[in-house]
Order: C-alpha cells, then sequence, then structure tokens
C-alpha cells in the first residue's frame, strides 16, 4: 500500500472503528492505490474547506455592497460576476443569486431536498441547514424557524424563502445596520454573520464608539 | 424523483438545533469522505445531478437514521459501483481486511 508504513502505527486509538469509519479507510485505500485519488490532492481540499474558504468571504462581498452603491448595482444583477470580481468562484457557486432584504421584505435560504449552498462565499453548510427539520420547516413554518434562531419578524415583512438546486445558490444581502455610518468595508464585514447571509441570522451591531 | 430526501413540508422533525461554534468537520472520517467524494468528482465519472440521485437512492430507513456524511459515503460508494471503478466484492473485501487489522 503506497503510504502505508505512515499509517499502519499511527492508527492508535481507544475505541473501535465504526463501519463507517472503516468504509472511509477501504474506499481511500483501493482509490488511492489504483491511482484514481491523490492522497496529497485529499489533504489540500480538506485544508482548502476548512481554513481557506468561509463566510468571511461573503462578508466582505456584503461588505462592499453596503458601501459602494455601484458595486451593488452589479451585485444585484449579476452576482456571480461581481462576487468574482473577489475571485471567490468556483465549485458550488457557478450561478448565484443575491437577495436583498429591505424594511418590507426578508429573505431566507434553504435546500430541502439536500445541503445546496453557495461555497464560493459560505464554505461548508452547518449541520443544522442539513438536517431534517430546517430542511421541512424551512418552507412550512418560515416564521417559526426564524423565531428559534432569535429573529421575530413583523406580521408588516413579507418573508420570502428561496428553496436551492443544484446549480442556482443563494446569498442574502442583509439590510445595513443603523449607526454604522463612516464605517469602512473591513470594520463593516466584521458585523457580517453567516446566518444573516443565509437568512435565519441578524447582523452584529456596531460597538458604539465615544463621540 | 419522490422520496424521503424530499422533505420541504413534512411535520415531525422538531425544531432546528444550531450548534454554537461549529466546526466545519465533526470527525476525520467526514473529512476523508468530503474529500474523497470531490477527488473521485473529478474523475468525470459522473456530475452533481447523478452525486445527488446517488444519494437518493439510499434506502429511506437507512437516510433518516444516518449523518450527512453518511448520505456522501453511500453515494459515493454506489456510483463507483456504478461506474465500475470498484466493485462491491473488493469495497467489502477491503472493508473485511480492515476490520480484522482492527481485532487484533
Amino acid at each position: 500500500m503506497s503510504g502505508g508504513h505512515e499509517h499502519d502505527h499511527d492508527d492508535r486509538h481507544t475505541a473501535p472503528l465504526s463501519d463507517t469509519q472503516l468504509r472511509v479507510k477501504a474506499l481511500e485505500s483501493l482509490l488511492t492505490e489504483k491511482g484514481l485519488v491523490d492522497a496529497r490532492a485529499l489533504d489540500e481540499l480538506i485544508d482548502l474547506y476548512e481554513t481557506k474558504v468561509g463566510p468571511r468571504n461573503g462578508a466582505r462581498v456584503v461588505a462592499r455592497a453596503w458601501a459602494d452603491p455601484a458595486y451593488k448595482k452589479r451585485l444585484l444583477e449579476n452576482a456571480s460576476a461581481a462576487i468574482a470580481e473577489f475571485g471567490f468562484t468556483g465549485r458550488q457557486g457557478e450561478d448565484m443569486v443575491v437577495l436583498e432584504n429591505t424594511p418590507r421584505v426578508r429573505n431566507m435560504v434553504v435546500c430541502t431536498l439536500c445541503s445546496c449552498y453557495p461555497w464560493p462565499v459560505l464554505g461548508l453548510p452547518p449541520v443544522w441547514y442539513k438536517s431534517a427539520p430546517y430542511r421541512s420547516r424551512a418552507v412550512l413554518d418560515p416564521r417559526g424557524v426564524l423565531k428559534e434562531f432569535g429573529v421575530d419578524v413583523g406580521d408588516d415583512v413579507e418573508v420570502r424563502v428561496w428553496d436551492s438546486t443544484a446549480e442556482v445558490r443563494y446569498l442574502v444581502l442583509p439590510e445595513r445596520p443603523p449607526g454604522t455610518e463612516g464605517m469602512n468595508e473591513d470594520e463593516l464585514a466584521e458585523l457580517v454573520t453567516r446566518d444573516a447571509m443565509i437568512g435565519v441570522g441578524r447582523t452584529r451591531a456596531p460597538e458604539r464608539r465615544e463621540p | 424523483m419522490n422520496g424521503v430526501h424530499d422533505m420541504g413540508g413534512m411535520h415531525g422533525f422538531g425544531p432546528v438545533v444550531a450548534e454554537a461554534h461549529e466546526p466545519v468537520f465533526h470527525a476525520e472520517w467526514e473529512r476523508r469522505a468530503f474529500a474523497l467524494t470531490l477527488a473521485a468528482g473529478f474523475l468525470g465519472e459522473w456530475n452533481i445531478d447523478m452525486s445527488r440521485f446517488a444519494r437518493e437512492q439510499m434506502p429511506p430507513a437507512a437516510y433518516l437514521a444516518s449523518s450527512y456524511y453518511e448520505h456522501w459515503l453511500w453515494g459515493l460508494e454506489h456510483l463507483l459501483v456504478e461506474r465500475g471503478l470498484l466493485t462491491r466484492g473488493e469495497i467489502e473485501a477491503r472493508v473485511a481486511a480492515l476490520a480484522a487489522r482492527e481485532a487484533r
């Protein structure tokens, strides 16, 4: 087994491996032996999605849209191209649509069938997004789900729920929080939360500055 | 295709529970299953729709009782066998060999 000498001894563990763990190891060893996948490429993919791609990307997009009206216009007209200006491109984000929240409209994103999510701007989805409770109830009782996330939506606000597809991925553009006049893009980006960009959470309030 | 994966509007799954400070992966095998699925996808033997369809063919009772990356693993095995990249026999033999090594 290629690389086997490195692995034979560092597999010490207290609990026996589960069937799932064994099956993953079996596939990895077979696929690498046959030269179908490269173990180093696996490590690089894990590192990319664990440490490099994540919601900080989306936060920068939102912050620029708040700070620059011309960028916001481009973002709402052609989200994929406007997001690509940052270099955020690639799989699971080829066809992006940005949904603008307003005082009257609140957008919320789900994938009822599985887990479709805009990887280049948000990274990999959290477990709750992929869970049966969220997938089933986001379309049935969105206001109830929002309440569980601590967001109370008034009756005068329309809630729009967007069900992702294998191709089209959505990013919510939250409203710019009050009290942020004069903040620059980096400061604004700090206020943008992942959940606000999925449409289930709030942005952070700016810290009050001494006059 | 209608199926248990088509969850929109279903009742009875309870509240949405979000984990505070959630890590990207919850176990080493999740990292490997994720990366293996992507890397095997690069072989060009299937597209994203086929990956989804593969996961949707998981038996419904098993689908509901298993985690997200277990769905991915099931789908990956299914596609590897369907496209002739691995046989069911060699996967099971390797699992058995690893289990035997474990038991030593």
